[in-house]
């Protein structure tokens, strides 16, 4: 068996593996599985609508695991892409709604603005880093907490006490009429264009330019770096700055395309946390990203579609999408096992 | 060797094509069922409800489970069965599940879907626009559309007479008041609540903490230890899940020492049971949302189609929306007497209760 054909393989198994132990999870607790896989797949790619409404899931998820990716990529942990995707959100919905521009310059301006939000919020751990070698995940969770509250109570700040912002200017939205028609109203948006745009430009940035090369080969040894010449502490702060700004613009999708504006929350919205899954399961590429995060966000939408189209409870639906994302994310134990097999036959 | 491994890999990824297959053939089978049964149903259609949670979930012990109950029992007395053309809910795990929640709903033709909570307001708003043929209502929220009906409750009198009995009941002279997040419907909750204290006791000083979120049990088993040990002895909560654990931290007090003062009072549905620890109860009364009352009763309009669409409808003590449980002897009579004087007042106007907290 050939290296290729392992490569193709260890997907194919270890999905149909996650499906099949999901299945044994529904049959053990009285449902059908196969209609409630019918009902996933339906969820999924059913009709124009849920295939709206999955890209729709998908866009943020490419930002947040990119921003995760990025960081990565420089050896930084970065756990704080959940705040930063909340400071960036509510930056963008506030630019939305508190300015009359036209929409050439409006749209663009909320954009930067949630990145610029994002970036600062990664700057402070990477400077932090640097200069102080405090470790940045402990830095980052904590700035998670800071940037909950403190968005809740610029929420309630720019609302008159309310709790949620007014609705961004329609020059300011990400979603279209042309969509919504295309898609059956669903509640696609343009961000998914934004999200892709952005794959390209860490894509560039790592692979075309001398300082993707430094902040890569600070990931793989800094010391060495360090001797090379390169300025390490200006490299960890620049990929913590990028990586903030990725996902900011996270957090624009949802003010300026799903939602439109911002409630304040009681928690965090979680797609930071899964973003950590989804730049590992792309192996901290760009390209594994966008598979990572169809994956992911795919899932996470069409599995509503289960407790909907085949009664089963949401509590197994969540068990069962967890087992499909777990054995995808262990392909590693197939691949040695496959090999090991592999090698034992040729043996023989 | 390679070949036969090859050839496997092809025969599994035929199997699986196949299994895939069968996959499409079940579905059309199941669109064309669906669609068959529609068309003789059409005829003699039913009219069906249905409901979306909050992020809360259906068995929050709160207003979800309530609206839940509501719907079910309406259900059963238009002899429904759950599922299409009956009564059925979807849960939302998160806040952007709204919108395709409502949508999957009314696709799938329930005449009347209700959305469970002020936080899905915008989302109402957008889907009503869309799907003019299905009426909506909304818990909590004020939506201004012809086909939603909004449904508020008068949280202030309910929890003023809650007040009222912390007020009467309390040896310390101090009490808590324990809220979720900050946002007016809890705010009702909390003006009403300092007013019935108040109106009995000016005296009393009510010790208000919101802990930001309604589903971390944690912090609310931490804020009711703070509370219980500066000597309070009734709290109050209005905060679903996160008042799970002031209930918890109650009835660990209860649990150490039988003749700990400590009371809760429950809030949304009866918590009674929520209170129990062995042969005693820590809760004290519950302060009712009768969720069930106000979606059975706009399910009861709108099948005789006299929606209210584009109406806000309020329900207060007088329309049996909000009220006290029975205290099932925690509370003495010549108290609920009292209390019953109060309950008088504020069904005959007598006594206003503000809606926001008084500065």
């Amino acid at each position: 068996m050939s290296n290729r054909v392992i490569k193709i393989l260890v997907p194919v198994i270890s999905i149909f593996l996650g499906l099949l132990v999901g299945a044994i999870v529904m049959i053990f607790s009285g449902y059908d599985p196969i209609a409630g896989y019918i009902a996933l797949w339906n969820g999924i790619f059913g009709d124009v609508y849920a295939i709206g409404e999955t890209i729709r899931q998908i866009s943020p998820y490419i930002l947040a695991g990119l921003a995760v990716a990025f960081a990565f990529r420089t050896g930084l942990f970065n756990i704080g892409v959940e705040g930063q995707l909340m400071v960036g959100w509510f930056a963008a919905a506030y630019v939305g709604m508190a300015f009359e521009l036209p929409k050439a310059i409006h749209l663009p301006f909320a954009l930067i603005a949630a990145a610029v939000a994002g970036a600062l919020w990664g700057l402070i751990p990477g400077i932090l880093k640097a200069t102080l070698r405090v470790h940045e995940v402990i830095v980052t969770i904590m700035m998670n907490y800071v940037a909950l509250h403190t968005v809740n109570a610029l929420i309630k700040a720019v609302s008159d006490g309310g709790y949620k912002t007014e609705k961004v200017k329609p020059t300011a939205s990400l979603r279209s009429d042309f969509l919504s028609q295309l898609t059956d109203y669903s509640t696609l948006h343009y961000g998914i264009l934004v999200a892709l745009a952005m794959v390209v430009v860490m894509w560039f940035i790592l692979e075309k330019t001398k300082t993707g090369f430094e902040l890569k080969a600070v990931g793989f040894n800094d010391q060495a770096s360090q001797y090379a010449g390169m300025n390490v502490n200006r490299n960890i702060v620049l990929s913590m700055v990028i990586s903030g700004a990725f996902a900011g613009l996270g957090g624009a999708m949802e003010a300026l395309g799903t939602f439109g504006n911002m409630s304040s929350r009681g928690g965090f919205t979680g797609i930071g946390f899964d973003g950590i899954a989804v730049a590992l399961l792309g192996a901290n590429s760009p390209l594994g990203v966008i598979f990572g995060a169809s994956l992911f966000g795919s899932l996470k939408y069409g599995a509503n579609n289960m407790p909907n189209a085949a009664g089963i409870p949401l509590e197994i639906v969540s068990i069962v999408i967890a087992l499909i994302i777990f054995f995808v994310a262990s392909g590693y134990i197939i691949r040695v096992l496959l090999t090991r097999f592999n090698k034992k036959k040729e043996a023989k | 060797m390679k070949k036969r491994k090859f050839g496997l890999a092809l025969s599994m990824l035929l199997a699986a094509g196949t299994i895939l297959g069968a996959c499409g053939t079940a579905t059309d089978k199941g669109n064309e069922k669906e669609s068959d049964a529609t068309g003789t149903n059409g005829e003699t259609a039913e009219f069906s409800v249905a409901m979306v949670t909050d992020v809360g979930g259906v068995d929050d012990k709160s207003f979800n489970q309530s609206a839940w109950k509501g719907i079910q029992e309406w259900g059963a007395e238009h002899n429904l069965n759950k599922g299409d053309g009956g009564y059925d809910y979807l849960q939302s795990v998160d806040d952007s599940d709204y919108i395709p929640n409502l949508n999957a709903l009314a696709r799938r033709d329930f005449n009347l879907v209700y959305g469970v909570g002020f936080l899905m307001e915008d989302a109402i708003g957008e889907i009503a626009q869309q799907q003019k043929e299905t009426e909506f209502a909304i818990i909590d929220g004020v939506v201004e559309e012809p086909n939603v009906a909004s449904v508020l409750f008068k949280e202030q009198e309910g929890a003023f007479l809650a007040g009222v009995a912390a007020a009467l009941m309390s040896e310390t002279k101090k009490i808590g008041f324990v809220g979720g997040m900050d946002i007016p419907v809890i705010e009702r909750f909390e003006a009403g609540f300092v007013e019935g204290v108040k109106a009995v006791d000016p005296s009393i000083k009510v010790d208000i903490q919101y802990t930001g979120a309604f589903d971390k049990a944690e912090l609310g088993k931490a804020t009711a230890n703070r509370m219980y040990s500066s000597d309070i002895d009734i709290i109050f909560h209005a905060a679903g899940g996160t008042g799970n654990g002031v209930f918890t931290e109650a009835k660990e007090r209860k649990k150490a020492d039988a003749n700990a003062n400590v009371w809760v009072i429950g809030v949304d549905s009866d918590q009674y049971d929520e209170g129990k620890v062995g042969d005693h109860n820590v809760t004290l009364t519950s302060m009712l949302k009768r969720v069930d009352v106000a979606v059975k009763d706009i399910a009861n309009k709108a099948k005789e189609g006299k929606f209210p669409g584009g109406e806000t409808i309020v329900f207060g003590l007088s329309d049996d929306g909000v009220g006290l449980a029975d205290s099932r002897g925690a509370i003495p009579q010549e108290i609920l007497d009292q209390i019953d004087e109060y309950a008088q007042k504020l069904a005959s106007g007598e006594i206003e209760v503000p809606e926001h907290r008084q500065k």
